[in-house]
């Protein structure tokens, strides 16, 4: 019995000491540079008579109630693109994947696009953590994804198109606004990720330019509902404004407890970044009179906009309403079109370098690619929520302000600062 | 005569196990790289780093009866110990991790500091899981809390790591986890000749898992554990105390959950909250159910085969997947409590039910 045992047991050595040579000496290739390496050949078929695009939104877990209204919208630009020619003549063949809300997978089904599927672009994505877990991975294998939510900045990458705002086409222009009304003290509350701390950063050191106090900060982690204590602080602190950087279902439980505390839009109204006309309804009459800084509201009075809504209504249900980040992917999908067809090729670098000034008549109003940082110039708009939950523009840049994903252009701003 | 024949039969039945590691080594080092593109066995990769951690599963639960719910927490300790390894490797000689200049102000942790050096990285893989595990193992088993209060309390541990790891952004990176890596101890991670060496490491480390707890179920101490499992007062009587014997294999399954995230790290690119919060946790646990938990090779299997499920229903099904897999879960919940790798055992046992 022991015996067995033992030679059992030197076996088992034996087995574990050759698995471990037989694994290191895996060959390895070391070479001294370190990072991807951008000529990946493509393998992106554009012989036929279609062209295929990912699509990789979360249909599943947390992020899948926003993040459907995103796939919505992309099918319903691809559907009238379809319908009026396709891409260069060729008709979209969409590959749709789920990335579950998940950073690692939206990583592995990017690989799985462009490596597998042999996509000409990906479009989607939805929280920070996705873009970032995407990017290395679009960046190695010289692919295109199209980003379509308002987002922290401080990226700008050559494989990705920004088509929601950066910081100073949101969160400066809101500043500007509370500037504009006199607003002397401020009070944020953001969800505890990347976008808020960030954002809250940069409104700290604008604040400090315009003159106006910070009485207080509070952070709950992203789908935690229970503002109860961090309200009680915004009762205690009075402060002229609340600047909300919250994300997702929390900002329910947020105007929530702000409401049941007493706090009111004439007393101490908010401005928010991330309640739209998806999430208003949710809330009902408790954030009447509240406001939010957007680049575009179903309310805005264009052509296109008419058309959009019509469109989307249409294909979808009368009931649906259209938001912000889901007339930002509606629009990177005609903006690809527009820059393929200019630059008459489906290749990443051709379409790169076609890309600068390229525009496009979107139902926000006219957009225009930087070929520099890939982002676009967009027009800020403040609304104030109506009794119908719907948004009443108060204030405008009145002209689109150019992307700024740094912040260069604003000596204020020191990104090693606290 | 017969007496022998029947010693001799017993001894090779005992290796059977080795004979199945040894093909399922086979399949894993030679076959599947010879067969896959390169994306799908990147993704077998990440599945064999669920599998190593169910291997651990396998031992503190179905040997040793410990529901253990937040395995994540290890898998997340080894995960982040390499990442941080990965980000130091990637930032160059006293550089600091991109996320710390862009979300701080660009100074870094001392507890970062010594995850330059290669050789620490490997062993606080190894040993850091390993004191976390003594030291909760300790206080959880010396007080005998056991049954549901253990499962709950390790669940417990996965969601505060996760919320820790979700509110120290300029520390760990928060709810964006470490990503954008670019070597691997020196070795390119976009060269696909590393890619697969990457592979064959974690098939290897689950290959050499595997026959650790092969030699540990049939060793005195897996003896002990399994009647721990099943009349832990006995042990007691027996004089042996069964909090040392349950700290062992907890130990055990603790290291090896590490190593799981320590390689997917490198090959999955990223690891996030997401990968070691309650819910992955529960994802672990699932896999080893799924596979047979008491088995050698039910937990490995059963962890590559959810991991392929998660991938494959939602590639063909991108709206509805969540559902097929929730089903196949009850199905075998239902037909087979003790997982898939007991089909043959229950069709044995049904045919000879079904003759007598």
């Amino acid at each position: 019995m022991f015996t067995n045992r033992a030679r059992g047991r030197a076996l088992a050595g034996a087995t574990i000491a050759t698995l471990t040579v037989f694994s290191l000496a895996a060959c390895g290739n070391k070479s001294d540079d370190g990072g991807p390496s951008a000529a990946t050949s493509s393998c992106v078929d554009t012989s036929g008579d279609t062209i295929k695009l990912g699509f990789l939104n979360s249909t599943s877990g947390a992020m899948s109630i926003s993040e459907q209204t995103v796939r919505d919208s992309l099918g319903l630009a691809m559907e009238e693109i379809n319908a009026d020619g396709g891409i260069l003549g060729k008709q979209i063949e969409a590959v749709e994947e789920d990335g579950a809300s998940d950073p690692a997978i939206f990583a592995e089904k990017m690989e799985k696009l462009l490596t597998g599927d042999c996509v000409a672009a990906v479009f989607g994505g939805w929280t920070s953590a996705s873009r970032k877990a995407m990017l290395p991975v679009v960046e190695a294998n010289n692919g295109l994804l199209f980003y379509p939510v308002q987002y922290e900045g401080l990226e700008a990458s050559e494989n990705i198109y920004y088509t929601g705002a950066t910081t100073n086409q949101q969160i400066i222009p809101a500043m500007d606004f509370l500037a504009s009304e006199g607003v002397e003290t401020l009070f944020l509350a953001g969800s505890d990720y990347v976008f808020p701390r960030t954002a809250n950063k940069i409104i700290k050191q604008y604040a400090a330019e315009l003159g106006i106090e910070i009485v207080g900060e509070e952070y709950v982690p992203l789908d935690d509902d229970d503002w109860t204590t961090q309200v009680a602080k915004i009762v205690k602190a009075k402060p002229d404004f609340v600047f909300n950087t919250i994300n997702g279902s929390s900002n329910v439980g947020f105007i929530k407890a702000y409401y049941e505390q007493g706090l009111t839009a004439e007393t101490t109204p908010i401005i928010s970044v991330s309640i739209a006309e998806e999430e208003a309804p949710a809330m009902g009459h408790s954030v009447t009179g509240q406001y939010a800084a957007w680049n575009y509201f179903q309310s805005v009075d264009t052509p296109a906009n008419a058309a959009f809504i019509e469109a989307f209504q249409s294909k979808y249900g009368a009931n649906r309403p259209t938001s912000d980040p889901m007339e930002a992917a509606y629009t990177s999908l005609y903006l690809y079109k527009a820059i393929v067809e200019k630059a008459g090729s489906f290749d990443v670098d051709e379409v790169n370098a076609a890309s600068d000034g390229v525009s496009f008549e979107a139902p926000e109003g006219t957009v225009t690619i930087d070929g520099d940082n890939h982002h676009i110039a967009k027009t800020a708009l403040i609304g104030q929520i109506n009794e119908d939950n719907q948004f009443d523009v108060v204030w405008s840049s009145e002209t689109p302000i150019e992307p700024d994903p740094f912040l260069e252009g604003y000596a204020w701003w020191d990104p090693a600062a606290e | 005569m017969t007496s022998r024949t029947k010693v001799r039969d017993t001894r090779l039945r005992g290796y059977a196990p080795l004979v199945a590691i040894a093909l399922l080594a086979v399949l894993l080092l030679v076959v599947a790289p010879a067969t896959l593109s390169q994306f799908r066995l990147n993704s077998l990769g990440k599945y064999l780093c669920w599998a190593i951690a169910a291997v651990g599963i396998g031992l503190a639960w179905g040997r040793g009866g410990m529901l253990v719910m937040g395995q994540g927490v290890f898998f997340g300790l080894g995960g982040y110990a390499m990442a941080m390894h990965l980000k130091l490797e990637a930032a160059g000689p006293g550089g600091v991790p991109d996320f710390m200049v862009l979300y701080g102000d660009g100074t870094m942790p001392a507890f970062w500091e010594p995850f330059r050096s290669g050789p620490f990285t490997l062993a606080a893989i190894v040993l850091l899981p390993a004191a976390v595990a003594t030291a909760l193992g300790w206080l959880i088993f010396k007080r005998k809390v056991k049954g549901a209060y253990f499962a709950i309390l390790t669940q417990a541990m996965a969601v505060v790591f996760a919320t820790l790891l979700i509110a120290t952004i300029k520390e760990t990176g928060g709810f964006n986890g470490l990503n954008q890596f670019t070597t691997f101890f020196g070795y390119n991670l976009y060269d696909p000749v590393n890619k697969q060496m990457v592979y064959s490491i974690a098939a290897g480390a689950l290959i050499g898992c595997l026959v650790v707890a092969w030699q540990l179920y049939r060793s005195r101490f897996g003896e002990l554990l399994v009647a721990t499992r099943d009349a832990e007062e006995r042990v007691r009587f027996l004089g042996h105390d069964p909090a040392n014997i349950k700290l062992v294999a907890f130990v055990v399954a603790a290291v090896m959950a590490s190593i799981g995230g320590a390689l997917f790290a490198p090959i999955a690119g990223i690891i996030s909250p997401s990968d070691v919060d309650a819910t992955a946790s529960i994802f672990l646990i699932a896999g080893v159910a799924l596979g047979g938990r008491a088995l050698l090779l039910g937990p490995a299997l059963g962890a590559i085969t959810v991991g392929f499920g998660r991938t494959y229903l939602s590639e063909q099904f991108p709206t509805q997947w969540t559902y097929f897999l929730g089903l196949l879960f009850v199905l075998v919940i239902l037909l087979l409590p003790r997982g898939v790798g007991d089909l043959p055992r229950a069709l044995r046992a049904g045919l000879r039910g079904r003759s007598a």
